[in-house]
């Protein structure tokens, strides 16, 4: 017998599957129970461009501390796929366990001799107990469920109740599935010593009333939330299911119930193009409008989004990041198109972008991105990836304010008009850069104007004066100065003990970031982090930087893009950010993070203070 | 020109329509385009179509992409909102336009580079999606801003000003605009208003996608010998399958038809129109005898004009969405928030 991992509510499992056999979902049934059992989970999918026959994986982290990042490293892996045996059995840490189904032998030289093997016939307990083809390959699926929880100590009655409440009026559906779950717990029970795998799951409480979800569902509620009537999309993966999700809510919640009629409009349009020029046009006239995309979507949309930013037209724009440059890897995830948005077209542009760091946020920047392509008449993107988007995340409860209204921003009405107010499109009359607009419709004989992405004057005329064009731009860069006082703050974690040291970081890598922290903490090194929520920066993010020696700036990309925007914007040196990257289109590991700042600590000579003080 | 602005002053004895306009209350800025360009005779006839129809010009808008032909929504229509957007994608954001109010009149003005090559696309899925709209293709055949070019409606074998002879297929965009899927689909020519006139009208009045492919010629790069968009060209080769009567309202009806030459179709609005047949054995809701016509007439070197093809009914893009009465952007919180309780069950079902 090797030397076996031990650990209760503290490891990670990896699932390696075929795609298109239906073990989603039974993987799925297996993370949410340990989280029913009070147990911080989170799972993340890893899968190929592919819908049918090529390898994917699911890996789940099992954390008592309620880390959410990806860890790192394989504790247990369940190989359901020959083909990748080999890689999967070679990256389970020493000491780990493999699950396999033993139906059929295999030879020696499969195994490692410092892993704990556990062999359950799954094919041929499914075998026996089913006939139809299909229902064979899903049973199978849930008899491996059974079989695990019967290993770990997961509570079974926890699995019942999901399956009670997943087939909720299938009732037939129901038995089936508890059927199948004990013939693997059965198995298990009647063959293995009880002791066999010493990953265990125990009843905790570290959950509390959070939920778990997808960040794309999130967004595309919170753009029902936020009043969104039009969504113009293509699809591209990972930002699909946003779109999807925003018409499952819709259909729920914006659907007559006497005539059946929509209060919504989704157009799933010829390209990407398109679907920017649609929500282009229904900004203009006076819809909440948004899209989901991800990088080669935001490539073609440039154009668009220039002319937007120029003719001051509300947009909403979800980015769902994914691996780039150009098709890149579709189905991994990167944080690399923060320059491609923050100056999205040609000419002088600036835009502002929020980056969410859960489904929580996604939701609230969402809502607060349709608040605010109106409040500033421009193009807001939110910044999502693969990694918050595809894959449930526990996060806070959705939180809704009901005497909350939409910001619908500097809207003349027909009645001013109709008083004499003085309307012009492009006027600042409120020192904010921010004008007044008008909708096409409103007025019989004012406020009437003609919109273009061509130079004009303050009234909306064609104009080509050096003078118009400069006092234009102008007032875009106060608007875009105003916006600062707008959009989310960021948020800071003061370290415990002194520091010259600072780290920024934002949207997906916050979990793994919280434990590095943690971490470094741990060894005596302290580092005062910021978590960047949104472009523009605020005056204290330049603060935060000029408190500190050096600043560490952690993100998912090779060109450091959130550091060149920061020294860019801020006018600071580059030597003094430090950079810190991780772009292989995993997920950022609280381990590199915390590893490769430990390291240059120590390169700047940082004497732990708990050294230091003993 | 840019720097002549038009008095607004109006004659009191003009006459006005039936929702109290002048003629003068639909023009717009004056044209910078050249003297002589066919666009501004379609300009023209724009702002006599939409005084003859008594549309209320606020509630208009006015959609164009880039091009010469793009520019001339300045010139007509000067209280109606408008939109000159990005090369080749006018139906994109008039499809937006739309989806937020569908109780506006939307009129799209394009040209062929606009229409037949960058925005060929945009111009297939407007049509097919059925968007109510009046989508005007100003057509000379050929690229005027950048002075000269060959665009994608040129047919093959003519002649540019310097001498070029263009060796690529013609698109026509009537043709492609029918198979796509538009429900009214006509040609007209800049020269010709009483043709010109009627068909905008019943363009407007018709609920789907309305395409006018007018032929404009370019007086600056396209008037010449060989050009088949000159005025004298298209002057010689136009054969009228039709002509058209629209009658809106309740005036009275006094033409005199000949029996079997005429045709009326009532419009969802109470407009009536009547087709004076030229063609007598052509039938403009045959589709199929709609596509064989026009080719027929191209291979014999003419260009068929008049309403080429209207379905006889089908769905628009609302009807499609089945969307509420209302439009969209008027719709607020009541409409549009599920508010807390219902967050709360989401929550709920979410752990």
């Amino acid at each position: 017998m090797p030397k076996q991992l031990s650990a209760t509510n503290d490891f990670v499992i990896k699932f390696a599957n075929v795609n298109g056999s239906g073990s989603a979902s039974a993987n799925e049934l297996f993370a949410r129970s340990i989280l029913r059992m009070g147990v911080p989970v989170s799972p993340r999918n890893i899968f190929p461009s592919n819908i049918q026959g090529l390898p994917t994986w699911y890996e789940v982290r099992v954390s008592a501390d309620g880390y959410l990042g990806r860890r790192g490293g394989t504790d247990m892996i369940v190989a359901m796929n020959p083909e990748t045996w080999k890689r999967d059995v070679a990256e389970v840490a020493p000491g780990g366990y493999l699950f396999y189904d033993s139906t059929r032998p295999l030879p020696a030289s499969a195994f490692r001799d410092d892993l704990t093997n556990i062999g359950v016939p799954l094919t041929e307990i499914s075998n026996a107990n089913y006939s139809d083809p299909r229902q064979r390959q899903l049973f199978k699926n849930i008899i491996y469920v059974g079989a695990l929880s019967a290993l770990m100590d997961i509570d079974p009655k926890v699995i019942e109740a999901l399956f009670a409440e997943q087939f909720k009026g299938k009732e037939a559906l129901i038995g089936k599935n508890v059927e199948a779950l004990n013939l693997g717990r059965d198995w298990v029970h009647q063959n293995l010593d009880a002791d066999i795998c010493k990953l265990k799951v125990a009843p905790a409480d570290a959950v509390g009333n959070r939920i778990f979800m997808e960040g794309n569902a999130a967004s595309a509620l919170g753009c029902v939330y936020g009043g969104a009537t039009v969504c113009a999309w293509y699809p591209i993966t990972p930002s699909s299911s946003v779109a999807e999700a925003f018409e499952r809510y819709c259909r729920k919640f914006r659907t007559d119930p006497e005539t059946g009629r929509t209060k919504f409009a989704i157009i799933q349009s010829e390209d990407e193009l398109a679907s920017i020029g649609m929500v282009v046009g229904a900004g203009w006239n006076g819809a909440r409008a948004f899209t989901s995309t991800s990088g080669p979507g935001v490539s073609l949309m440039s154009e668009f989004i220039g002319l937007a930013y120029f003719a001051e037209i509300p947009a909403v724009i979800i980015n769902v990041q994914r691996g780039g440059p150009s098709t890149g890897m579709p189905t991994r995830t990167q944080q690399a198109d923060i320059l491609a948005c923050a100056y999205a077209s040609h000419g002088d542009t600036k835009h502002v972008l929020l980056f969410p760091k859960d489904p929580h946020e996604c939701f609230d920047h969402s809502v607060a991105a349709l608040d605010l392509a109106d409040r500033l008449q421009t193009p807001v993107f939110v910044m999502s990836d693969l990694d918050i988007g595809m894959n449930q995340r526990i996060c806070e409860p959705l939180k809704w304010d009901d005497s909350r209204r939409f910001d619908r921003g500097k809207v003349m009405s027909a009645e001013e008009l109709e008083a004499g107010r003085d309307f012009g499109r492009y006027l600042d009359v409120d020192g904010d850069g921010i004008p007044w607009r008008t909708m096409p419709g409103s007025h019989p004989s004012r406020g009437a104007y003609f919109t273009r992405g061509t130079t004009k004057n303050a009234y909306a005329r064609y104009s080509e004066e050096g003078a118009d064009y400069l006092e234009n731009m102008e007032r875009l860069q106060r608007k875009f100065d105003s916006a600062k006082a707008m959009v989310p703050r960021p948020v800071q974690h003061r370290a415990r003990g002194e520091t010259r040291h600072g780290v920024i970081y934002f949207g997906s890598t916050a979990p793994a970031m919280d434990e590095a922290l943690d971490r470094l903490a741990g060894e005596g090194l302290h580092v005062n982090a910021l978590r960047l929520r949104a472009f523009p920066f605020q005056d204290m993010v330049a603060e935060f930087i000029a408190e500190h020696d050096r600043v560490f700036v952690v993100e998912q990309n090779r060109d450091a893009q959130m550091r060149m925007l920061l020294s860019n914007e801020l006018a600071i040196d580059p030597n003094r950010l430090v950079p810190v990257l991780h772009y292989d289109g995993t997920p950022i590991t609280a381990r590199y993070i915390h590893g490769t700042i430990r390291d240059r600590l120590a390169q700047y000579q940082v004497v732990p203070l708990k050294r230091a003080v003993s | 020109m840019t720097y002549i602005t038009k008095p607004k002053l109006h004659h009191p004895s003009l006459k006005r329509n039936a929702v109290g306009f002048t003629r003068r209350d639909y023009e717009g800025q004056v044209s910078t385009l050249c003297a002589g360009c066919g666009h501004d005779s379609i300009s023209a006839a724009i702002v006599q179509a939409c005084y003859e129809a008594a549309i209320k010009p606020h509630r208009l808008a006015k959609l164009s992409g880039i091009g010469c032909s793009s520019k001339t929504p300045t010139y007509f229509l000067g209280a109606s909102h408008g939109f000159n957007t990005v090369h080749g994608r006018m139906p994109s954001v008039l499809t937006g336009a739309h989806l937020a109010n569908r109780e506006l009149i939307y009129m799209g003005v394009s040209g062929d580079g606009d229409s037949a090559s960058i925005g060929l696309g945009q111009f297939a899925h407007v049509m097919r999606r059925g968007v109510n709209m009046v989508y005007i293709v100003m057509n000379n055949g050929v690229y005027g801003l950048t002075k000269g070019q060959f665009s994608a409606t040129a047919d093959k074998g003519s002649v540019a000003k310097k001498g070029a002879i263009n060796n690529d297929a013609g698109i026509d965009l009537a043709l492609m605009a029918i198979l796509m899927g538009a429900s009214f689909v006509a040609r007209s020519f800049s020269g010709d208003k009483e043709q010109l006139v009627p068909l905008i009208k019943a363009a407007m009045s018709h609920p789907g996608a309305a395409v006018l492919d007018v032929i404009s010629p370019c007086v600056a790069f396209n008037n010449h010998k060989g050009s088949t968009r000159s005025y004298d060209y298209v002057r010689h080769h136009n054969e009228a399958l039709n002509r058209l009567d629209v009658i809106t309202g309740s005036a009275p009806i006094t033409a005199r038809y000949e029996p079997g030459s005429m045709v009326e179709v009532e419009m969802p609005d109470g407009t009536a129109v009547r087709l004076r047949k030229n063609a007598p054995d052509y039938d403009p809701s045959d589709k199929a005898a709609a596509l064989a016509r026009i080719q027929e007439q191209d291979s014999a070197g003419e260009i068929a004009t008049g309403l080429l093809y209207l379905a006889p009914g089908g769905g628009t893009l609302h009807e499609n969405l089945n969307t509420v009465e209302a439009p969209l952007n008027r719709l607020g919180e009541a409409d549009l928030c599920p508010g807390s309780a219902a967050l709360e069950s989401i929550n709920k079902s979410l752990r």
